[in-house]
């Protein structure tokens, strides 16, 4: 029997070993192990043996049967491995076919500029209003300080809806200087992003309708050295750290002082080039300390507060940016355009 | 304003040498007088000497080239060739000597004319870039030569080919052949001509004369005749033209630059100057600001005039201020002026300030323009009627020929300078044809007069013609100027002795000229600018440019309008301080939130949900044209024709506000289209303007998609709405079939409500709204209120448990008429679907050979599920009964 049980191993573990497949693994746990299995065949036997050699050959036939076992299981896992490296073979692709196309949209350049000066801003503390388009010449012209007469309210600049010249389409987004004063309550910080629109013909720089932001703080005690402070920190993170700036007076009727920020070309680093038309500067806004007429005439005591404020060109910055050579390209719309941003 | 460095020193010692124009160009514009752009003007000219004919032959392979040596200055002297016919020996002319650079960028080499060596170019007033107006002596009279005839016609000549000296040509003109030439001052010659037995002398004014020329002479008025004379043709007289070499009368000598001898040996700085400061559209303001600027002294000089001729103007002449737009006239007299040319260094300052020398007196007004900003006019006193100047407004009806030809009419708003009858000028603008001086003239009144800006302006614009003096004026001048501006003018006439001062002065000022003062606040100017300058420091500064201090009293001078705050001064201060040494300080005060609203955070989200699905973001026009209605089939009675419009449009297509934004949208997609671009799906958040009764617009934003190209279809469009109302979080959604919106395609288009609340209209656009547009494709189209959008936006969504139990799921086919909205069905099934329905998905819609002709077959997917345990098949079948039940009550639909 011992014989028997030995032959068995032998012939069993060969049998596990060639095996190439599931299936005739399984087949040969049947054979060897099932019911009507070879191995029960042997232990039938046991019965004609004595009762002192029965446990030391019974516990034989255990071992046999885990060895079996064992061969099976690990014939087994190492058979499905071997199918499963088939199988994944088989399923391999060109992995440089292109993908599935998914929606891309694109916001457009002008508001990608726009909503990262909103972001800068808002960071800041400041918040973000709105207002008529449709506007009143009090708010667009009078109460800015620029007087009647003043050549930007000629009907060659302007767009009128009125004969008696009160109705107009707003010639900048400073007017929300005005209301923001008129019915906001102190302290004020806010930008106002808008459409503007000027009687100037189509051109490669010029467009009737075009975009600025306002922006503006009210409070006790600002001063233009808060203003170069805030701006020049705008500064860099629209053109990056270390961006150098400087300051140099202007003119604007609603600021006094005033004053227009330039950045030190990034081209030529202030050499001089033809990007800044050999200046070494680029002009980037305007600015200034709220006028204190526009103060008093909107009910602020410009004697206790004070604010500054600045006015910048979108359409402007969105072309340094971008490299947009033509502003009509702005405005066109052309989907070739739309989706390089 | 152009400034030439060069006369700039006259005022403010800040030679080139000292100050190269980099260093000039940023300390002007740092302390606020902004620097365009700097010229060498040294640069446009190269190599060009004064040379003097010492010898002239014919050129032997030309019948019209000379060969001249010229003494340039050098040992040898150059030998160059020219067809010009004005030159002589002995004159001096500028030579283009090898490599030499001409104005324009053209390059002189030497080389052969024909082959006889040329070792440069003599030069043209053209080709050195400059007019007669700048060398009036350098205007060319020719004399027809004989001797270059060339016949129309070679059949039938009008001077025989045989013609000789003493032969008759017609009437009292014969043949004369030039014996000697010999120059009798500028542009004069002695000539002896030969004609025939006799020899005669005469003297000439034509510069083309040489010995051995043959010229047609008048016998009778014993000239010589030009081409004008002889009634000939250019053609026919080739080389006799009325061009050639600038032959230079300057004091000048062989050898010297002629770039020098034109004023090129100057820098010009180019000034945007802001319209605040008017004082600085001239020499004395630019040098002010130079001088504080570089910290040097302003030399200002005090007009001296002499009044030679006596006499009192106020006898000859008077003036009467009728108009408060007339605030000073100012008035001298000048007798027996004689016109003649400025000398060289006014022509040069003029020309290098941007303008054009023309004659002394004009060019007295046009410098003291220059230096003092005063703008003058000169004008013929005798054409003055009544010795009277009335400064008035013009009556209805008066009109007046300009200085420039032209005939304008006036209208009475206009600003008029006139005698006891007419308009003798247009005040500030420009003086009139009928008091022009023409030649010498023995009245002429210098008016130095301050107008109002605005009036000068709309006069100017409404005239059409802005002129040097108009855009000074309109910016407002300073009326303590006129004295000294006509006090200049009549120094320089003196100094030219371009005529006879007559002794007093015509000054009248109605109104008392008001004296600006504002305290010195040293403080407040500080807390304004957050500095710490000392208040020495501020007085110096408002010293250097020219105010005075009693005190804390800062007196405003007369040239400074701008100045009447303490935020004025705090800018004066600050200039000069230096806008880049106020230090950098972070606003202190209240802290305030900011951050966007939620309409903001909206608007956000909407553009990122239309980006999301493939939406590009577009930014069009708020104005249209009318016109455009018409292509959306808009109806005629349509309240949205009520549009705001422009009354000075650019032009039709930008000349009312959009009330509705279709047209905007269809025009991005109809250029995209016309550029080939297969595909477009699109979006923009922008206004439509409605009119209020006020007047004033209501500007609503308007979502509005669009698209079209492949796989773009109605349900593409609505998948669009669909997920920016699921992204919002709305309740559910109902779309309404819409067949009677003109603009879109009745059976392609609905209105879509949340709730009671519509939002908007979605839908393929009409195909002759299309064809408007010249567009043979399927457009798609929404409009969605964004304050529609704002109102059914979900609140915060709250936590569900999510289901513990499972659910179950039947299909079910409903056999129904065609013409039944499946929308209907779906919520006839979720209103009728009891508690335990949670959803129901449409999976198939049949029409065909399997159903009746008119029906269709309907299929959904029901999701049933229980919150408390899992579902029995006794409810779900309870669930599904009662919903066949309802859609065959409501609909007829049966199961199929």
């Amino acid at each position: 029997m011992k014989e028997l049980m030995q032959s068995l191993r032998e012939a069993s573990i060969k049998a596990i070993n060639e095996s190439d497949n599931p299936e005739s693994i399984e087949a040969l746990r049947v054979r060897y192990l099932g019911k009507k299995g070879e191995l029960t065949a042997i232990l039938r036997q046991m019965g004609k043996l004595s009762p002192e050699e029965r446990p030391a050959m019974g516990q034989l036939a255990n071992q046999l049967r885990s060895e079996i076992e064992q061969a099976l299981e690990l014939r087994k896992t190492m058979l499905s491995k071997i199918v499963l490296e088939k199988q994944l073979e088989a399923e391999a692709i060109d992995v440089t076919l292109p993908g599935a196309e998914q929606p891309v949209g694109h916001k457009h350049p002008m508001y990608n500029v726009l909503d990262q000066i909103k972001d800068i801003f808002v960071g800041m503390g400041f918040e973000i209003v709105d207002g008529p388009e449709v506007e009143l010449a009090d708010y667009n012209f009078t109460k800015l300080n620029i007087d009647e007469g003043h050549p930007s309210r000629d009907w060659t600049d302007t767009f009128y809806f009125t004969e008696d010249g009160k109705i107009l389409l707003r010639t900048q987004t400073s007017p929300m200087q005005v209301h923001a004063m008129e019915t906001k309550s102190l302290p004020i910080r806010m930008i106002a992003p808008g459409r503007v629109y000027r009687k100037d013909e189509v051109d490669a720089t010029h467009s009737p309708m075009f975009h600025q932001i306002e922006g503006m703080v009210i409070d006790k005690g600002v001063t233009m050295a808060d203003l170069k402070a805030t701006l020049n920190l705008v500064v860099e993170k629209i053109y990056g750290a270390g961006t150098v700036t400087r300051f140099r007076p202007h003119h604007f009727p609603f600021t006094e002082p005033s004053c227009e920020m330039d950045i030190q070309c990034h081209k030529c680093g202030g050499k001089g080039c033809p990007t800044c038309k050999g200046e070494g500067w680029i002009e980037v806004l305007g600015a200034g300390m709220v006028h204190p007429k526009v103060l008093a005439g909107c009910g602020i005591d410009p004697d206790v507060y004070s604010g500054w404020a600045f006015g910048m060109g979108l359409e402007r910055l969105a072309m340094g940016e971008y490299k947009i050579t033509d502003l009509r390209l702005i405005f066109d719309n052309d989907v070739r355009f739309l989706e390089q941003f | 304003m152009n400034l030439s460095r060069k006369w700039l020193n006259e005022f403010v010692d800040l030679p080139l040498a000292e100050v190269d124009d980099r260093t000039f160009a940023e300390a002007m514009t740092i302390s606020g007088s902004k620097v365009e752009v700097t010229e060498d003007l040294s640069k446009s000219i190269k190599n060009v000497k004064v040379g003097r004919i010492v010898k002239l032959e014919k050129h032997p392979n030309s019948d019209h080239m000379l060969v001249c040596q010229i003494d340039v200055g050098a040992a040898e002297p150059v030998q160059i060739c020219t067809g010009a016919w004005n030159v002589h020996e002995g004159d001096l002319v500028p030579a283009a000597l090898h490599n030499a650079l001409l104005p324009g960028g053209v390059k002189i080499t030497k080389g052969k004319l024909r082959g006889v060596e040329s070792a440069g170019m003599l030069c043209s007033l053209k080709e050195l870039n400059v007019t007669v107006h700048d060398f009036p002596y350098g205007e060319i009279k020719a004399a027809a030569l004989l001797n270059d005839y060339h016949p129309i016609d070679p059949a039938k000549p009008s001077v025989p080919a045989d013609i000789k000296a003493g032969d008759k040509l017609f009437g009292s003109v014969i043949a004369a052949e030039v014996k000697a030439v010999s120059p009798a001052g500028v542009n004069r010659w002695d000539v002896t001509l030969s004609a025939g037995a006799e020899d005669c002398k005469l003297v000439s004014d034509c510069q083309n004369l040489h010995a051995g020329d043959l010229a047609a002479y008048d016998t009778a008025k014993r000239t010589l005749c030009t081409l004008a004379d002889l009634r000939a043709k250019q053609e026919e007289f080739p080389h006799c033209i009325a061009d050639g070499i600038l032959i230079l009368h300057e004091d000048c000598k062989p050898g010297d630059d002629v770039g020098a001898l034109l004023g090129l040996d100057d820098h010009v700085v180019e000034f945007e100057i802001t319209p605040n400061r008017p004082d600085c559209l001239c020499m004395i303001g630019l040098a002010r600001e130079a001088a504080v600027t570089f910290g040097k002294t302003l030399k200002l000089h005090e007009p001296q005039v002499r009044a030679a001729a006596g006499g009192d103007i106020n006898a000859l002449a008077r003036v009467f201020i009728e108009d408060p737009l007339c605030v000073r006239y100012t008035a001298r007299m000048v007798k027996n002026v004689k016109i003649a040319p400025s000398p060289a260094w006014m022509r040069e300052r003029i020309r290098n300030a941007g303008m054009r020398p023309i004659n002394n007196i004009v060019d007295i007004t046009n410098y003291v323009m220059l230096e003092y900003g005063q703008p003058m006019h000169a004008f013929d006193f005798s054409c003055v009627k009544g010795g009277e100047i009335h400064v008035r407004c013009t009556r209805e009806g008066e009109s007046i020929q300009t200085l420039d030809g032209t005939d304008r009419k006036l209208t009475p708003a206009m600003l008029c300078i006139c005698d006891t009858e007419k308009p003798v000028g247009v005040a500030g603008v420009m003086g009139g044809a009928n008091s022009e001086i023409v030649g010498d003239t023995a009245m002429v009144l210098f008016e130095s007069a301050n107008f109002n800006g605005t009036s000068i302006r709309r006069t100017a614009t409404a005239l059409g013609m802005r002129t040097d003096a108009s855009s000074r004026y309109e910016k407002g001048l300073d009326p303590q100027n006129t004295m000294k501006a006509v006090q200049r003018a009549c120094e320089l006439i003196e100094m030219l002795g371009a005529g006879e001062v007559v002794e007093g002065v015509i000054d009248v000022c109605p109104n008392k000229l008001k004296q600006t003062t504002v305290k010195l606040e040293p403080e407040k100017v500080n807390a304004l600018l957050g500095t710490d300058i000392d208040e020495g420091t501020m007085r110096k500064i408002l010293l250097d440019l020219g105010f005075t201090l009693e005190g804390d009293t800062i007196f405003v001078p007369s040239w400074r309008a701008d100045v009447e705050h303490y935020s004025d001064i705090a800018e004066e201060v600050a200039r000069f301080y230096g806008y880049n040494e106020i230090p950098t300080t972070f606003t202190g005060g209240i802290t305030t939130v900011g951050g966007y609203t939620p309409a903001q955070q909206l608007e956000r989200k909407l553009g990122e949900v239309c980006r999301s699905m493939g939406l590009d973001e577009i930014i069009t026009y708020s104005f249209i044209s009318p016109t455009y209605y018409d292509k959306i089939r808009m109806p005629e009675n349509s309240p949205l024709r009520d549009s705001l419009r422009i009354l000075n449009p650019l032009g039709e297509d930008t000349s009312i506000m959009r009330t509705t934004i279709l047209p905007s949208m269809l025009e991005i997609l109809t250029r995209n289209y016309n550029f080939r671009n297969k595909k477009a799906a699109l979006y923009e958040i922008g206004r439509i303007y409605l009119k209020r009764p006020d007047g004033m617009a209501d500007e609503p934003k308007i979502v509005s998609l669009g698209g079209y190209g492949e796989k773009t279809d109605f349900f593409t469009l609505k998948g669009w709405v669909e997920k920016i109302l699921r992204e919002l979080g709305t309740a559910r959604a109902r779309f309404v079939a819409e067949k009677n919106n003109p603009a879109y395609h009745p059976g392609r288009c609905a209105k879509v409500f949340v709730g009671e609340t519509e939002i908007g209209v979605l839908g393929q656009i009409h195909p002759l709204v299309a064809a408007n547009y010249g567009v043979d494709a399927e457009l798609y189209c929404a409009e969605l209120r964004f304050d529609a959008l704002e109102a059914v936006k979900g609140a915060l969504p709250v936590y569900k448990p999510l289901p513990r139990f499972p659910s179950v799921t039947r299909d079910i086919a409903v056999v129904c008429r065609a013409e039944i909205p499946v929308g209907e069905l779906t919520d006839c099934i979720l209103k009728n679907g009891g508690r335990y329905l949670k959803d129901c998905a449409l999976f198939d819609v049949y029409t065909g050979s399997h159903v009746l002709p008119g029906m269709k077959s309907v299929a959904f997917s029901l999701i049933m599920r229980s919150d408390e345990q899992t579902l029995t098949v006794e409810h779900a079948e309870e669930t599904v009964a009662g919903i066949l039940k309802a859609l065959e009550r409501d609909f007829g639909a049966v199961i199929r």
